[in-house]
Parts: C-alpha cells; sequence; structure tokens
C-alpha cells in the first residue's frame, strides 16, 4: 500500500480501504461481506445523482425556457428532491380497485431492480466493478429487458386504457429500439475481441501521443456512439422519444395508476436506466473511466467516469428541453429504417476498418462509407421536401 | 443538410439557457410573492360594496333595495333590511343594509349584481388573494369584509370609477337644485 505514488492511492482509495476492511473480516462472511461492500455504494450514489439530476433538470428546463425553475426549498431550490421525497412518501398510495394488486405492486420493484443490476457490469474506476464477467454487455442487455417486462407489468395490472396503451407503446418502442442498441454495440466487440466491460474499457486506456485511444474517435466509432445515444435515449423514455408517458396524449402512460412512493419509484428507475445506459456507452465509446488526455491521468478514474456521466445528463437535459416528441409512426419508421440500416451499415464499416491495411486510406474509405449513404439520404429528403397543398373533399 | 433544424434547435435552447443568466430581461416570469403584476382594470372576481368618506358602514351606498338579492342566478347574496332610515349617496333618507352577505364560495362572479344595482353600490372586486383557512367561516363575507372605499375602487377600475362618479355627482346636483320647489319628491329608487 505504501509503495504507490500518491495519485495512484488517491485513485485507489476505495479499493484498497475496502481490502484493509475486507482484511479484518472473518473468512466465511468474506463473499457477502465483500459483495455488500461493492453494492451499497452503488446504492447510496446513484439515487443522490438521481435526486440532483431532478432538480438539476428542472432548473435547466426552465432556464432553456426563459424561466427559473426551482428556487424556493433551501438555497437556489436545490432542496426541492428532499421536499419531493417527503410528498411522495406521505402521499396515500391508491391501487385501484380492478387492479391486479400483486402484479401493480411487482412492476415498480422490478423497475428498480433492473435498473440496479444493470450497474453490476459497470466499470466506475479502475479496478471498481462489482462483477467482471466475460459476457458483461450481454448480460446488461439482458438485464436491460428486464425494463420491459417491469413496463407492460405495470401497464397492464393498473387496468387502464391509458396505462394499457402507454405500456403497449413503450414495449414497441423500447423493443424496436434495443436492436439498434444492441447492434451499435457490436462494432466494439468487433474491436476488442471480448464481451467483458473491463476489458473493453482497458484496451481503450492507452494513449496514442497524448490522445487516448478512445472507439469514438474512430469513424464505426463516432457513427456507432450517435447511434448508440439515439437508441439509448429511446430505450430510456426519454424526450423526444417520450411516448410511452405522453403527457398530453395518455396523461403519464403506464404509471398513470400510481401514486406516491411507487410512482417516485418509476422515476427513480427510470432515471437509474438512463445513468446505467448512459454508463454504458461511456464504457463503449469514450474509454469509460479512463483521462481524455495521458496528461490528464492524475485526475481520480472515477471523476472521470463521474464526470463524463454529468456531460451525458447534461446532453440529455438539453435535448428534452428542445425537442418535441414523436408521432407513433414517426417513431417506428426511425427505428426500421433509419437506425437499423445504419447500425448495419455501421457493422459492415468496423469489418472494412479492421481487414484494411493501418494508413490514411483507411480513414477516407470508412469516412465515405458512413457519410455517402448519408448524403444520398439527405438528398433524398430534400426532394421530397415540397409540402403538399392540402384539398377539401367536402368543405369546400 | 440532414439535422440541421436539430442543430438549430439545440443553439437556439442553449442560447437561452446561458442567455437567461446574463441577460434579466429574457425572464418572462414574476417570482410572485415578491413580485407582482399590476392588476389588470378589466378583470373582475367577487364583488364589494362601495362606501363615501371615511366610516366603512355609515358611508355605504347600499340602500338594501335587494334588487341585487333576488337577481343573483346562484343565491349567494342575503340582506337583511333596516328599520330606519339614513341619508344615503345622493343625500336622500333611505334603508341601509343592517346584514349583507356574500357566500363567496357560491359566487359565480357573474356581475349581475353589478349591472342591477341603480345605486352604484356593489361592484365587482379584482384582488386575488382571497384565500382561507375556513371553508365555511372565511367564504361568508360579511358587511364588514366586502365594505370598500370609493378610493380603492378609482384604484382598480379608473374608468369606470370616474363615469360613476360623474353621475353621482349630477345625480346630487339634480337633487340639491330642485328641492325649494318640491321638497317632498316622490319615493321610488332615483333615475339616473
Amino acid at each position: 500500500m505504501t509503495h504507490l505514488p500518491l495519485s495512484q492511492t488517491i485513485d485507489q482509495v476505495f479499493v484498497l480501504s475496502k481490502a484493509a476492511i475486507m482484511g479484518h473480516i472473518p473468512a466465511p462472511f468474506q463473499p457477502i461481506a465483500s459483495a455488500i461492500l461493492s453494492v451499497a455504494p452503488v446504492l447510496v450514489v446513484f439515487p443522490l445523482l438521481f435526486a440532483i439530476t431532478t432538480v438539476l433538470e428542472r432548473k435547466g428546463l426552465g432556464r432553456m425556457q426563459n424561466r427559473y425553475g426551482p428556487n424556493r426549498v433551501g438555497p437556489f431550490g436545490f432542496s426541492q428532491p428532499i421536499a419531493d421525497g417527503i410528498k411522495s412518501l406521505t402521499k396515500e398510495d391508491v391501487i385501484p380497485r380492478t387492479a391486479d394488486q400483486v402484479v401493480h405492486f411487482l412492476a415498480p420493484l422490478l423497475l428498480v431492480l433492473a435498473a440496479f443490476l444493470a450497474y453490476a457490469v459497470l466499470p466506475i474506476g479502475r479496478n471498481m466493478v462489482i462483477a467482471n464477467l466475460s459476457a458483461g454487455v450481454l448480460f446488461f442487455f439482458a438485464i436491460g429487458s428486464m425494463v420491459e417486462l417491469a413496463v407492460f407489468m405495470a401497464g397492464w395490472s393498473s387496468r387502464s386504457k391509458y396505462s394499457l396503451l402507454g405500456a403497449m407503446r413503450a414495449v414497441a418502442q423500447m423493443i424496436s429500439y434495443e436492436i439498434p442498441l444492441v447492434l451499435s454495440t457490436i462494432v466494439v466487440i468487433m474491436a476488442t475481441g471480448t464481451l467483458s466491460t473491463v476489458a473493453i474499457v482497458d484496451a481503450q486506456a492507452r494513449y496514442i501521443g497524448i490522445l487516448p485511444h478512445w472507439y469514438v474517435f474512430t469513424p464505426w466509432g463516432f457513427c456507432g456512439f450517435i447511434l448508440f445515444m439515439i437508441a439509448a435515449t429511446a430505450e430510456s423514455n426519454r424526450s423526444p422519444f417520450d411516448l410511452p408517458e405522453g403527457e398530453s396524449e395518455i396523461i403519464a402512460g403506464y404509471y398513470i395508476e400510481y401514486s406516491g412512493f411507487k410512482f417516485a419509484l418509476f422515476f427513480l428507475g427510470e432515471y437509474l436506466g438512463m445513468f446505467a445506459t448512459s454508463g454504458l456507452a461511456i464504457t463503449l465509446f469514450l474509454g469509460g473511466w479512463s483521462a481524455p488526455l495521458s496528461s490528464l491521468t492524475w485526475i481520480p478514474s472515477y471523476l472521470w467516469f463521474l464526470l463524463k456521466l454529468l456531460a451525458f445528463i447534461a446532453a440529455f437535459i438539453w435535448v428534452r428541453g428542445t425537442f418535441p416528441r414523436l408521432r407513433m409512426d414517426q417513431l417506428m419508421a426511425f427505428a426500421w429504417k433509419f437506425m437499423l440500416p445504419m447500425t448495419l451499415l455501421n457493422i459492415f464499416d468496423a469489418a472494412v476498418w479492421h481487414l484494411m491495411p493501418h494508413n490514411i486510406l483507411r480513414w477516407l474509405v470508412c469516412i465515405a462509407l458512413l457519410a455517402i449513404p448519408c448524403l444520398l439520404l439527405n438528398l433524398n429528403l430534400k426532394q421530397r421536401k415540397q409540402l403538399q397543398i392540402r384539398t377539401y373533399r367536402f368543405a369546400d | 443538410m440532414l439535422g440541421n433544424g436539430l442543430l438549430k434547435g439545440l443553439t437556439e435552447t442553449a442560447r437561452n439557457f446561458f442567455g437567461s443568466y446574463v441577460d434579466k430581461d429574457r425572464l418572462t416570469t414574476i417570482q410572485y410573492p415578491e413580485e407582482r403584476a399590476p392588476r389588470i382594470e378589466a378583470s373582475r372576481n367577487f364583488p364589494f360594496l362601495v362606501y363615501d368618506g371615511t366610516d366603512p358602514q355609515a358611508g355605504l351606498r347600499c340602500v338594501s333595495c335587494l334588487i341585487c338579492e333576488k337577481e343573483c342566478p346562484p343565491k349567494c347574496i342575503f340582506i337583511e333590511k333596516s328599520t330606519d332610515k339614513k341619508p344615503d349617496a345622493v343625500g336622500k333618507p333611505q334603508f341601509y343594509p343592517t346584514r349583507f352577505n356574500i357566500d363567496v364560495s357560491v359566487c359565480m362572479s357573474c356581475q349581475i349584481c353589478v349591472e342591477v344595482c341603480p345605486f352604484d353600490a356593489i361592484k365587482m372586486d379584482n384582488d386575488f388573494e382571497a384565500s382561507a383557512t375556513g371553508r365555511f367561516s372565511d367564504l361568508l363575507w360579511t358587511k364588514e369584509r366586502l365594505a370598500k372605499s370609493n378610493e380603492y375602487y378609482h384604484h382598480i377600475h379608473p374608468t369606470e370609477a370616474a363615469d360613476v362618479d360623474a353621475v353621482l355627482a349630477a345625480a346630487r346636483a339634480k337633487a340639491a337644485a330642485p328641492r325649494p320647489p318640491a321638497p317632498s319628491a316622490p319615493g321610488g329608487a332615483p333615475e339616473k
């Protein structure tokens, strides 16, 4: 412990302190103690981040709409999550009389559980991962598909048309976008040859000169990153893909019949899911916990992960404050007619990248492979862009 | 270009986000308890009783003619007529209300009471801070609560109040002028 330089000690402070605590625990209890010590920080940090995000989101959205946002509770309104928490805890928990009580109760729990399980494979810092699974990415997506089940449980058990509509929309949307989500990660798996998230980060935590070896700085990586983020936005039901909630048309979608703390649990699950997919995007494309410049490696790895995550949250809030909600057919058309072909093309692009000799030509070919379809699509859309004149068959 | 509109939208919101910290004029909201927007002259919510002079009860213009009570569609006005008379705004001896209650939980802000009042005694208020903690007792507004000065009326509805004042002044002049030839004028509502 004493041999390490100071910066590395700070970097490994959580790992070392866990090891120190483990030294005092008798051997039979060590596996369970190790699990608790690994899981507890995740159970504390990410819900806290959720609380901070809610107030930051409301303030950010407010500023984007030229208003103040919450500024009453505590200094600058930053105690708002506490007030919200007390409110949701003390509110009456209403269950519809015709609801399927058990499923209705289990749905929010399953959603939060699924969201938390996904953190098991996210390397939050150097040597800081709960479970270094050899099929980590696969595990992440397997757990991610549990969210659909929870959402449909909530919608079905509520016995409400809005709930069911919201749940149907959510399931249709999440299944459609799960395909481009998974396919856009394939390129990274092709590059690293492993499904382990830890190995993927290790492959990127190298530097060429001072620049990092992140996959986002390759043509297929950049394209994959954009596609992944679009699919992740849809997957976490964030605006502009927030049709399942659709406040203005189906009120709150699948959680309309939930009140009190269960409603808060849905929000928690949704935000945790958003953080987890952001975390996976960071892991796959943005080098996980690695510093963006070789000269900045003295900053602890977990801080880099947190900074990147905060940047992602800011981007999500920015997008939410900007774009209007899509229509259901637009959403589906976007998934199947744009996202899916682009991800397949991207996989082909990544294959070309690996098979070509390592020189400048590889860059040009790979960029052209992605840019030319985009340009063609651009031209095609421009041609079809004439507005049709509305004719009234009966009103005249 | 593909995605041009998206970028345009993103720059707009970013400009709003940073601009709202720099330029206070961008912020359109009013921080209500501390800042207040001026009340709109043409707005109305609940009726109030106008009084002239300094004494809120003695100066009430109301002569308890009960027209508003009868005309009120949801029947939220309750008036008890006095047994004696006192001079009204024009100077004639008239009855006055010993009780004048409006149940604002029933009032529908239709302004019919104002329109039927021949004495310009009841007018519409626009004081919106009418929240109360008692569901029944606090929402039954008595004569004491309803009485508001003519100056207040001028403050909230300047043009309307000026017209009313002109009409009342003309009525007073008319009442003062023909007094020597006809000291005991026939009763009834003064016409405007």
